[in-house]
């Protein structure tokens, strides 16, 4: 398969500079790595920039309407388990008018690949704050600063339960597209957060981790089973520190023995979530910059975070239908209504 | 006594077990082959505190012949408390010639108390007229000394005092309990335990009747012998809705999904198909009415025959959705099981106050399908018609119903799926392959139907504008009108694949009355009385076309509806010419065939 081939005719319209232009880019690569054909595959999306995807992807697709691709995925994923779904959000999308539904898609754990694009910012409806802009942040809607407390998507997906979670920058496509073919192997409810930057209203909201200069020493790509490494030139590591009541993550350097060994496929979600929310308070607020302080050393976790399996919901619900079926007397609508008291007048 | 019909009310506290005893003395009349009309009336609250006003729950059975109603008022009342009792002589649910039958020992002065009496005699404080028959019975005293000996601990005894009371009612209409016996051991079937000691009180009940003097006289119902010959069982309109949409499924070779919320009163349409895997029925339980619908669309979108059932509120959180199928021309069957609006307003009672929300309450021009059922049996009819309309047409409609037929039973002919007319859901011609559009249509206007999987139909289906030839994103001007008028037209088209109007009763009269779903039979009875005509209305968008050349016949048109004038109001700017005049009630209840008789005697 071909990454062409996942595309369709349509010009697309994402503005010049827009992140979502390597997020497409990934998408159709990692699509024709997946090798699932495109009669077989469909991609659900509500409103928003992200939500245009679908009109640029050869398969099947529905833009339906703000915030409810979550469930219209759900319906069809449950009801066509055979079918490959993916749900095209933003954050929006996905944690606003659509929190509900996205809640609920991941603790029901349904065999989605999500993809929620990351900007901060309204854009289709030019430049309102959203559910992930740092507190104080400055736009149309909040000229004197929001007042709110963003939510981290990681922390979401996690105490909804979530099975798998990723974490990925538009510029880094190879990581971006490993994280989606990975999200497709995943059976159940797949979240990758793209962090995409909105080149007209957002301009460089995540450059200090994009930046090609600070890439290196302010990520980390985590990998099932390798070492947690990082740094331009490989000479950091993570470990835990447990001089604490509760331990903490610390940098090291590279050769530290104690240097984690990352472990997505565990249950426990105890240092997933340790991992998905180093750094994370350095974007929750416009005032939090980058310090010296030893824990705001700590890179942001790129790669796959936390990958375990689980029954999906589509097969249990199916699963448990044909278990009934199996075992059924009555099969057909007659034979149903027979079993209804009845008489004959 | 030999009555054409009778209408009795059960009514007690919300824990006595009035809608089991109901529900079980009309399934066993219909047996015994008599038309059946029932109206469960129960509180909102699961328990209201015993013994009060607020906890009353009651239960309207009207059977005999000629039965096209529960029955205005009651002729025999069976009254477990003084609760019950106060309740029926407050809201004068009873003839003057009635039969009340009490329990004598829940009088007791904590009692009173707790139903508000002022004073100790509570007969005389009511000031009930002498021409009703109060029946005095001992009913918790009988039915410990019934189960002395059963082991049974106190309490479970004194629920069992419904079935006491179902043998006296048994016993006064010469039902014979080995019918009620059978019923008893399907329904606790899961508790055998239970069976024994409850047959024993019915039993008890029914020979307490016969051997003691009690001093009213036998009812000898009349036997319904106009009906069709054929297998009937009695039935809730939620269950037959149910049945109807499983029907459909099996006709037409889709598989059915629901994707709903639990809402009052229409939940038991999910309870139904939850348990029917059998049937190869997919649920899910969604987590918010949105999301009932949207997984709808989803499963609509990827093929199958999909459905969510809700009532009025979750309506109003739908519309957007139901939007997206009228624009995405997929389609979708919404069940709107009406209560008293609005917001959360009296959801435990009945009215047709949502009916303008169904044909106009969504953004832009947005026209969906909306018929309304008219009985709880043809709760099933109109279930398989609204699943036929939308697969052959690619529309979401929108099927009515509301509390009264959803809990009230009816008789049903049972028919055989291979009778049931044919549905031919709309599909894609082959020769379409490698360039189908979301736009194409058929001579109909209706739009063809590719669904994920087919290869060579891949498509970007929208709830954006779409252009009318290529299907995809459009925001020209003359193409949004011509997209607006193409989906216009499709709904228009329908007229020709539904019946006309019929009118009933009296046709030549010139008074006409024209209603709409639920109070069919009300309405019926109505013009009966009066000789008048009857239009009553099953399709409400688009309107059978014969409509205007009906009712222009008529020179007195009065349109009777639970609300505020809706129907009246869609009438008037459908059909011109006609002074439409209305009887509306508002009261959370269904119509009394009385009151319309002297409201449309008095309008003009």
């Amino acid at each position: 398969m071909d990454a062409a081939q996942y595309k369709s005719d349509q010009y697309v319209r994402f503005c010049p500079g827009c992140g979502d232009h390597a997020i497409l880019a990934s998408l159709t690569k990692a699509m024709a790595q997946i090798g699932i054909p495109t009669h077989q595959t469909v991609v659900i999306s509500g409103i928003g920039c992200s939500s245009r995807m679908p009109h640029y992807l050869n398969t099947y697709g529905f833009n339906t309407i703000h915030g409810r691709g979550g469930a219209i995925a759900t319906g069809v994923k449950t009801s066509h388990p055979e079918l490959t779904v993916w749900q095209m959000s933003g954050d929006g999308d996905c944690l606003a008018i659509g929190g509900n539904h996205f809640i609920h898609e991941i603790r029901r754990n349904v065999d989605l690949n999500i993809c929620l694009f990351n900007n901060r910012i309204y854009g289709l409806t030019k430049g309102q704050y959203s559910p992930t802009s740092p507190k104080g942040f400055v736009s149309k809607s909040s000229p004197f600063g929001t007042v709110e407390r963003p939510f981290i998507p990681a922390e979401l997906v996690l105490g909804a339960r979530g099975t798998f979670f990723a974490r990925t920058l538009d510029v880094d496509m190879p990581t971006t597209v490993d994280c989606m073919v990975q999200a497709n192997l995943h059976k159940g409810a797949s979240v990758i957060e793209c962090l995409v930057n909105c080149v007209i209203f957002n301009n460089g909201t995540h450059s200090w981790i994009a930046d090609r200069e600070t890439r290196a020493e302010r990520t980390i790509i985590l990998h099932h089973g390798k070492k947690m490494i990082f740094g331009a030139n490989r000479d950091k590591g993570l470990k835990l520190d447990y001089s604490t009541v509760i331990p903490h993550l610390v940098v090291t350097t590279a050769d530290d023995p104690e240097v984690l060994v990352h472990d997505a496929h565990t249950q426990d979600s105890t240092l997933h979530r340790m991992l998905a929310l180093m750094g994370q308070e350095r974007i929750t607020d416009v005032n939090s910059q980058l310090t010296d302080s030893p824990i705001h050393q700590l890179p942001i976790a790129l790669g796959v975070i936390r990958d375990v399996e689980e029954e999906t919901y589509n097969d249990a619900v199916n699963r448990q239908i044909n278990e009934v079926r199996s075992q059924a007397k009555v099969t057909t609508f007659d034979q149903l209504l027979d079993t209804l008291e009845h008489w004959e007048m | 006594m030999q009555k054409q019909n009778v209408v009795i009310r059960f009514c007690g506290d919300s824990g006595d077990g009035m809608q089991l005893t109901g529900n079980l003395f009309s399934s066993l009349s219909a047996i015994l082959g008599n038309e059946i009309s029932t109206l469960p009336d129960f509180p909102a609250e699961i328990r209201a505190p015993q013994g009060t006003l607020g906890g009353v729950s009651g239960f309207q059975i009207n059977l005999g012949q000629g039965v096209y109603t529960p029955g205005d008022k009651a002729d025999v009342i069976v009254a477990m408390n003084a609760a019950a009792l106060k309740v029926c002589v407050q809201n004068k649910l009873f003839h003057e010639h009635a039969v009340i039958i009490v329990d004598t020992d829940t009088f007791t002065p904590a009692d009173l108390q707790k139903a508000l009496y002022k004073t100790d005699n509570p007969f005389t404080e009511l000031n009930i007229p002498e021409t009703v028959q109060i029946v005095p019975v001992p009913l918790t005293m009988l039915t410990k000394e019934s189960l002395k000996d059963s082991g049974l601990d106190n309490k479970s005894v004194l629920k069992s005092r419904n079935m006491f009371a179902l043998g006296v009612v048994c016993w006064l209409f010469s039902r014979p309990i080995d019918k009620a016996v059978h019923f008893l051991e399907s329904k606790f079937a899961k508790k055998p335990a239970l069976i024994a000691p409850n047959v024993k009180v019915l039993t008890d009940g029914f020979n307490y009747g016969n051997n003691t003097a009690l001093n009213i006289h036998t009812i000898q119902v009349e036997v319904a012998d106009h009906l069709e010959h054929g297998t009937y069982t009695s039935i809730a309109g939620n269950k037959a809705t149910a049945l109807g949409l499983i029907a459909a499924a099996h006709k037409c070779g889709k598989r059915l999904f629901l994707g709903s919320y639990p809402i009052t009163p229409a939940t038991d349409i999910m309870h139904e198909l939850a348990g029917r895997k059998d049937m190869n029925v997919m649920v899910v339980q969604a987590e918010d009415e949105i999301a009932g619908v949207c997984t709808a669309i989803g499963a609509s979108f990827a093929g199958d025959l999909a459905c969510t059932s809700t009532s009025g509120p979750g309506l109003s959180l739908k519309s957007e959705a139901v939007g997206l199928a009228v624009m995405a021309e997929l389609p979708l069957v919404v069940i709107d099981v009406q209560r008293g609006g609005p917001s959360t307003g009296l959801p435990t009672k009945t009215e047709q106050t949502d009916l303008l929300q169904a044909v106009y309450g969504r953004n832009g021009e947005c026209p969906a399908v909306v018929i309304a059922a008219s009985t709880s049996a043809n709760c099933f009819h109109f279930a398989y018609e609204a699943c036929r309309i939308a697969l052959e047409n690619m529309t979401p409609v929108i099927l009515m119903t509301d509390t009264y037929l959803a809990n009230g039973t009816g008789l049903w002919r049972m028919p055989h799926l291979a009778d049931l007319p044919d549905i031919h859901p709309q599909g894609v011609p082959q020769d379409l392959k490698g360039h189908y559009s979301v736009s194409a249509r058929d001579e109909h206007s209706v739009r063809y139907w590719a669904i994920p999987g087919m290869e060579g139909f891949e498509h970007r289906n929208i709830g954006l504008e779409r252009d009318a030839v290529t299907g995809t994103i459009s925001t020209n001007p003359e193409n949004h009108e011509k997209m607006v008028l193409a989906r216009q037209a499709k709904i228009d088209q329908i007229v020709n694949r539904i019946p006309d109007l019929q009118v009933q009763g009296n046709i030549d009269s010139d008074t006409l009355l024209i209603g709409w779903g639920s109070t069919e039979g009300h309405l019926h009875a109505a013009a009966n009385a009066l000789h008048c005509a009857l239009a009553h209305f099953n399709y409400i968008n688009p309107l059978p076309k014969n409509t205007a050349e009906v009712i222009s016949r008529y020179r007195k048109v009065v349109v009777c509806e639970l609300n505020n004038g809706q129907f009246a109001t869609l009438l008037r700017s459908k059909v011109s010419g006609v002074n439409f005049l209305q009887y509306n009630e508002i009261m959370g209840q269904p119509f009394a065939v009385e009151r319309i008789c002297i409201a449309v005697k008095n309008i003009n």
